[in-house]
């Protein structure tokens, strides 16, 4: 088995790629921009787990280059795992539109580019497994991350439009929905500690998720009753909310 | 953010930043005023406190594993329990390991940490073979005992006071399998443990649990556990992480009669002849990480361990007197054990020399620092010192009786501009 990690750099990605290459022993290729930083991954994996590990340089807002980028991996995979995002500065975002669009390109548009192209190699080979990790913000909008969400909420509803077109071709689609995470993304915030997960246990939900063959996982599974309730309050209430 | 050591005391805000690579901690080490490394935070005390501290976490990368040699090399924020993890069901071990797993490489080297093997192995500078370390100006090192040897001697055991260990080599040992074979002996008095230390000691490993509140005859009873590495057994991994304290108990749930209570059932339910059994490495090495966060069990207001050293012969009567002053003060330690240590190292201030060393916890009251000092004098009286791993309130004098090169220590400190630099609250209590 081959697992491309896209946005290999995630904490999180990182994990997920560590409990394939621990438990399945699978090959894993690292894609992401910071190449200094996927280089010690590659040892890391190599070391601990003596699969086969490459990095391969992958920029998710270059969507011209993800064909090139695609065509260049030999094995091809059979598991994707989509795990790049930025979650950028609300504020900064608001009040400048390169700022706002950098969120959105990255968060949704790059992640369709790459996709796209995957899923026709998936289709075509009637198999293989895409997780595309999106977010709990993505589930409703609030004033302190909304571009961001926004982004996240497209990415959602494309993996479920994803996932019914390729069922037929026996191509397992998989979203991840985060809570808090504790993360390189979420340094120095003051979450919650009873809600907020290591990065291991994160990959823990995900790949026993990829394993049941679920479509939809949150990590902790706690979120998924969070959200619930948090979607089941009426606009007019939430508007005055201050979350 | 809220941070403290293992002991839970002090609690302090602190600013926390964490790096993956060395552009980034370069970096930060060039905006930060004054910055402490910090890795698992299971140094009881202040060690790894401060108003800015840079956690390395996510530095825990494993570079290199040559399966000839067994050295592994490493970044610093990976931990005693992922190299088991990787390397036990391949027959290798750490060669020397503390009481706890989940700590850091780094953590392991700034303390120069012992184990129940210190009579035969010595700390863990031992197994180093060598260390990148970057400095605040954003230097890097390579120290080992043949090149920069002054930092090399500084940094282990200098509790992250000489700048960040990146990367560290360390030597790995063979093992046959994962069982240890222990032989448990029941000693009734403290003479009784003297001589069971000289009479294990070609044993690999050895540690006593001692009942410090027995006074009289039966002052210093002990059980003495002894153990070498089985030749034949499986290979099993570590276990994985059991449960966990979920909150802070009352404080009351551990007092002198809880303690009595507990030293009592359990000297007796230990056999009255040495005994012999198969055990596994956790249990053998790692009894209370089968438990998380059981630093909960003694309360918000938290805990120190009282950790020194005696040297042999004035030991004997050192320690006599106390575990006289303990049990007289009813202080009750849940946590108490001895141990025969080997001949201490050239580092300047690992805590390791020839004698004998008692641990000790105590829940933080009101009464406690008054019998801490009184204690310190007994320790200075007789050649001693503690371990600064442990320490959360030892004064400056008391420390410097105790480490005589503290000067030296200092004086690199400045050579390498670090003495603004690198500080903790230790570092600042102490004076180095
Ligand atoms: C249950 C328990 C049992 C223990 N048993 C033993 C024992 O048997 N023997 C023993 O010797 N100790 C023992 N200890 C103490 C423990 O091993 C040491 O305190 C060790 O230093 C903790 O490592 P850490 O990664 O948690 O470091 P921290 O507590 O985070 O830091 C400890 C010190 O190391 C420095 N440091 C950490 N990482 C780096 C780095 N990368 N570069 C430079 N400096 C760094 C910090 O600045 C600090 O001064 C025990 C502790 C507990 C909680
Ligand atoms: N942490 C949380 O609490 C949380 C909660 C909900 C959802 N999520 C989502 O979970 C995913 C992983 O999060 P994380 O916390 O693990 O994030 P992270 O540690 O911050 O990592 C995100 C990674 O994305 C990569 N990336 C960013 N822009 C890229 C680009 N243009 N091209 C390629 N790679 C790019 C970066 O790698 P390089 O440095 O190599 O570019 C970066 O390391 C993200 O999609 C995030 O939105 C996280």
């Amino acid at each position: 088995m081959n697992v491309l990690v896209l946005g290999a750099n995630s904490d999180i990605a990182y994990a997920v790629a560590e409990k394939f290459a621990n438990l399945q022993h699978a090959d894993i290729t690292l894609a992401s921009r910071n190449m200094e930083l996927l280089e010690k991954k590659e040892a890391d994996i190599r070391t601990k787990y003596g699969v086969q590990v490459r990095s391969v340089y992958f920029d998710a807002l270059d969507a011209e280059s993800h064909a090139d980028f695609y065509k260049g991996l030999d094995p091809k995979p059979d598991v994707v795992l989509l795990s790049f995002g930025v979650l950028g500065d609300q504020e900064k975002a608001q009040a400048d539109f390169n700022a706002a669009r950098r969120i959105i390109e990255t968060n949704y548009t790059g992640a369709v580019s790459i996709l796209e192209i995957v899923a026709a190699d998936f289709e075509t080979k009637r198999s293989g497994t895409i997780i595309g990790v999106g977010s709990v913000a993505g589930e409703r909008g609030r004033r302190s991350n909304y571009i961001y969400g926004s982004a996240k909420g497209a990415f959602l509803i494309y993996l479920s439009g994803l996932r019914n077109r390729l069922f037929k071709n026996g191509v397992h689609v998989l979203t991840v929905l985060p809570g808090f995470v504790n993360t390189a993304m979420t340094e120095g915030m003051d979450l919650p500690g009873a809600l907020t997960l290591q990065p291991e246990d994160a990959a823990g939900d995900i790949h026993s998720a990829f394993l049941k063959k679920k479509n939809v996982v949150y990590t902790g599974w706690f979120w998924k009753y969070i959200m619930m309730i948090i979607k089941a309050i009426p606009e007019f209430l939430f508007k005055r909310l201050s979350l | 953010m809220k941070l403290s050591g293992w002991g839970n005391y002090p609690r302090i805000e602190c600013r926390g930043q964490s790096f993956e690579t060395v552009s980034e901690l370069r970096k930060m080490f060039a905006e930060a005023l004054e910055t402490i490394p910090r890795g698992m935070g299971k140094s009881y005390g202040d060690s790894a406190l401060a108003d800015h501290v840079i956690f390395t976490r996510r530095f825990n990368k494993m570079l290199d594993f040559d399966r000839e040699t067994g050295i592994l090399t490493c970044e610093s924020g990976a931990t005693l329990s992922a190299v088991l993890d990787i390397f036990l069901p391949e027959g290798w071990f750490l060669s020397i390991t503390p009481g706890v797993k989940s700590i850091s490489v780094g953590g392991a080297v700034a303390a120069d940490v012992h184990g129940k093997n210190h009579h035969r192995a010595g700390c863990f500078s031992e197994c180093v073979i060598f260390l990148d370390l970057m400095l605040p100006d954003g230097r890097i090192m390579r120290c080992s005992r043949s090149e920069n040897q002054d930092l090399f001697r500084a940094t282990c055991g200098g509790m992250g006071l000489t700048g960040m260990i990146l990367n560290a080599a360390i030597k790995l040992q063979p093992v046959a399998s994962s069982s240890i074979d222990e032989t448990i002996v029941r000693c009734s008095n403290l003479d009784a443990i003297f001589d069971a230390f000289d009479q294990y000691d070609k044993t690999a490993y050895s540690v006593a649990w001692i009942d410090c509140l027995a006074g009289g005859s039966r002052m210093g009873r002990s059980i003495l556990m002894a153990g070498d590495h089985s030749n034949s057994g499986p290979l099993d991994p570590p276990r994985a992480p059991g449960l966990s304290v979920p909150f802070d108990l009352p404080g009351l749930c551990l007092n002198t009669w809880s303690v009595k209570l507990f030293n009592e059932l359990y000297y007796r339910k230990s056999p009255s002849r040495p005994e012999h059994r198969v055990v596994s490495i956790d249990s053998f090495f790692y009894p209370l990480d089968g438990i998380g966060r059981w630093n909960r069990l003694y309360g918000k207001n938290g805990f120190t361990q009282y950790q020194l050293i005696l040297p042999p012969e004035a030991g004997k009567k050192g320690l006599r007197r106390i575990l006289h002053r303990i049990a007289e003060s009813g202080a009750g330690s849940f946590l108490a054990v001895l141990k025969l240590m080997g001949p201490q190292n050239n580092n300047l201030l690992s805590f390791p020399m020839a004698g004998y060393t008692l641990a000790l916890d105590f829940k933080i009251e009101k009464k406690l620092f008054p019998l801490l000092d009184e204690l310190d004098n007994i320790v200075i009286d007789h050649g001693g010192r503690l371990y600064p791993a442990k320490d959360v309130r030892m004064t400056r004098s008391v420390f410097q009786k105790g480490y005589p090169k503290w000067k030296r220590f200092v004086q690199l400190r400045e050579k390498y501009g670090l003495s603004n630099k690198i500080n903790s609250l230790q570092s600042k209590r102490l004076g180095i």
